[in-house]
């Protein structure tokens, strides 16, 4: 474990909608979390779950339709962290702290993007300008960010954040087209470091990627992180990345965070049925072989959420309360750090609280009639 | 529900005979270089593999490694370059016509993308019923449909008759992987070959889709290939797996005794980069080193002799100068590297 440090971003109460034709979708139902400096947080969900959502909507990067329709989103960057490894310069000055990102104007955004809050998007080939060199997409940056840079401190630059990912610096006279998959996912790190964020996320970084190159990149994102002392929230479908690379850990299902705690306790003790699902909704390399179910049924349709608890339909262990009270985040035991969203947990309408075992129970005593979807 | 070990004993029974197989398979591609420079893509040498009635063969490796392209010739999507395929002992003849659809009334494709694989214009009933009729399973249109829900049925498409008048958006992926199954299940083939089945799909379903089709292999006694770039899924899903570099195949066995006990070290890289919580210690964190780096090289200019030398902790010179030979080490367990042999005799040209 890390030391407990300071926090950086507060997301409170948070809510986002998109518009469609068909009715108004409510991607983010009031989710809270905190990150604390130099701390990796990891959200994990089914598509559709609003993992993306949340990612765009604290960089303020939502498309037109979808809209942050209440809460708050503090940043915290005012105090000092330690220096890295790169001569630190000017960044954006974007007032006193905490800043509430959710209603900060277009031109005070500018300044906070890139400069204190960063992100990497899942398709590298489509987040780096295909007719522009990896070297001017850095000039890029410096240039519009750091206007008192000279051109050779700018190609200094460039050069030093190339070395940092793993980049030889000759390529950077490269086009984006020149690299492979994983150069370019490299490539768009390098980009989102220049200008030394507090804060980069990363949306399925390496979701296209093969498996040899994942673990490159994630050692690699884990040294600099080390070295350059940032915050990550990292989103991914992949839950058994997380648990190697988190240090706190975020389950969203159907707009909510359904369970949060300490990497280490999500993987000895997933609480809530749902993420007890995920964590078992894939084949392991070690252990005995056994016949393994998946989580049954589908995410409900957004537009029009059911009563009660998201995930009941679902869920092997639902009781009457499920359908009629929404269960919100709290302590899963007494005095406990890991949370969840479960009346399981809840000691006015549920007896005791599940082991993980009658988890693991449930769900195959309702594998045995198994209706496909 | 059945718990317990899923497979079957990892060796054929002595009296087991492949249904169909690959000898010593090479495929090169054609491409149009910069300046019209006619340049060629060797994306499979030497790949020989055998499938049997009610098992389970896994490809694996990562995008580049060739696995596809020998789906694709076991499917007659196209011919090889080189080398013979066997159908229940006969040599196949790369002919069009007639003799193709009776190989495909045999042998079926699963694709990856759901999406992309059903026609969005039609519904589900003609997806199967065009098959049935097509290769002359039903003989009216009453027929068809009596065939096409009871296709419905075995891939738990239920009440298929909800089912039988969808169009392909009104369905979830998993869904439509489903109907995908059953099209490919509508000709009664004794072979699947599936690409990347479950890939495209969300993580909650991949389960439930590879519980289903090893359903129908132990129900129907298919001889399966099963591609994927995941070494955990070859395990639950495969009895054997063969472990594909660059378009050679490097080393393969029974899954267990492959994935256990890595001998190759491309497979002991994969193996290593694979995420799996089971291997976090008490703290959470990652004990095992992780190696090599780099990526699988250019197949239009591949690295000479073993493909992987470039990024093989252990290459040696003679790793360079040509690919080795099958090293056979017991339990139907083989890799080709010279860690574990001199393969004196050269298989393949480099």
């Amino acid at each position: 474990m890390r030391p407990e440090q300071s926090p950086l971003l507060e997301v409170k109460h948070l809510n986002v909608d998109y518009e469609s034709d068909s009715g108004t979708v409510h991607a983010v139902i009031d989710v809270s979390f905190t990150l604390r400096r130099g701390e990796i947080l990891g959200i994990a969900g089914e598509s559709g779950c609003g993992k993306s959502t949340l990612a765009y909507a604290v960089t303020r990067l939502l498309n037109p339709l979808a809209e942050i329709t209440g809460g708050e989103i503090l940043y915290r960057g005012e105090e000092a962290s330690p220096p890295g490894p790169i001569s630190s310069s000017a960044g954006a000055r974007v007032g006193p702290h905490p800043i509430d990102i959710a209603t900060l104007s277009e031109r005070n955004l500018r300044a906070l993007r890139w400069s204190e809050l960063a992100i990497v998007f899942q398709s590298a080939m489509n987040s780096l300008n295909p007719v522009m060199t990896i070297g001017t997409q850095i000039d890029d940056v410096l240039r519009t960010h750091q206007p008192g840079m000279t051109r050779q401190q700018r190609r200094e630059r460039a050069v030093e954040m190339l070395r940092l990912v793993g980049i030889a610096p000759d390529r950077l006279k490269s086009y984006p087209h020149e690299l492979s998959g994983g150069m370019r996912q490299r490539a768009a790190i390098a980009i989102a470091l220049t200008l030394q964020p507090k804060i980069i996320i990363m949306d399925e970084p390496t979701t296209a990627l093969d498996v040899v190159v994942q673990r490159e990149i994630l050692n690699e994102v884990l040294q600099l992180r080390d070295a350059l002392n940032f915050a990550l929230i990292f989103i991914t479908h992949d839950l058994s990345l997380l648990l190697e690379l988190a240090d706190t850990i975020a389950i969203m299902y159907a707009g909510r965070i359904v369970e949060q705690g300490a990497q280490r306790d999500l993987y000895r003790h997933p609480r809530h049925p749902y993420s007890y699902g995920l964590l078992n909704a894939f084949p392991t390399l070690t252990g005995e072989q056994r016949t393994m179910y998946g989580i049954p049924g589908t995410p409900p349709d957004l537009r029009h959420p059911p009563s009660g608890c998201a995930f009941r339909a679902r869920c092997p262990l639902a009781f009457a309360a499920c359908a009629t009270e929404l269960p919100l985040l709290q302590p899963a035991l007494p005095g406990d750090t890991q949370q969840v969203a479960c009346h399981l947990y809840n000691p006015r309408l549920h007896a005791a609280p599940p082991a993980t075992e009658d988890i693991a129970a449930a769900y195959a005593r309702q594998s045995a009639g198994r209706v496909a979807r | 529900m059945t718990s317990g070990a899923p497979h079957v004993s990892p060796q054929p029974g002595a009296v087991a005979t492949p249904i169909l197989e690959a000898d010593h398979l090479q495929k090169r591609f054609p491409v149009q270089g910069s300046f019209g420079r006619q340049l060629t893509v060797r994306a499979v040498e030497d790949a020989s593999l055998a499938l049997y009635p009610g098992r389970a063969l896994a490809l694996v490796g990562e995008s580049g490694s060739g696995k596809t392209t020998i789906a694709r010739m076991l499917a007659r999507v196209y011919d090889p370059t080189a080398g013979t395929l066997r159908f229940q002992g006969k040599p196949v003849q790369f002919a069009g016509g007639a003799a193709l659809r009776d190989y495909r009334r045999h042998v079926q494709l699963i694709f990856q993308d759901p999406f992309a694989s059903l026609n969005p214009v039609h519904d589900v009933r003609y997806h199967l019923a065009r098959l049935l009729r097509v290769h002359g399973h039903a003989k009216t249109s009453a027929q068809a449909t009596q065939q096409a829900l009871a296709l419905l049925q075995r891939v738990s498409l239920t009440p298929a008759e909800q089912f039988l008048y969808k169009y392909p958006h009104q369905l979830s992926g998993g869904q439509r992987q489903r109907v995908a199954i059953a099209r490919a299940l509508a000709v009664h083939p004794q072979v699947l070959l599936a690409d990347e089945p479950v890939s495209m799909l969300d993580v909650s379903i991949h389960l439930d889709i590879l519980n289903l089709l090893r359903q129908l292999k132990n129900e129907d006694h298919l001889a399966f290939l099963f591609i994927t770039h995941d070494i955990a899924t070859a395990r639950y899903f495969a009895e054997e797996t063969n472990v594909l570099y660059a378009g050679q195949m490097v080393e393969g066995g029974p899954s267990d005794e492959v994935i256990q006990h890595p001998k190759h070290p491309y497979t002991q890289l994969l193996i290593a980069a694979a995420p799996d919580p089971a291997r976090l210690n008490a703290e959470g964190k990652r004990v095992d080193a992780l190696p090599a780096r780099g990526e699988i090289p250019s197949l239009v200019n591949p690295p000479t002799g073993c493909r992987f030398h470039p990024r093989c902790p252990h290459a040696m010179p003679v790793c360079r100068e040509r690919f080795p030979a099958r090293t056979d080490l017991g339990n139907g367990h083989w890799t080709h590297c010279f860690l574990y042999g001199d393969g004196t005799t050269t298989t393949q040209p480099s």
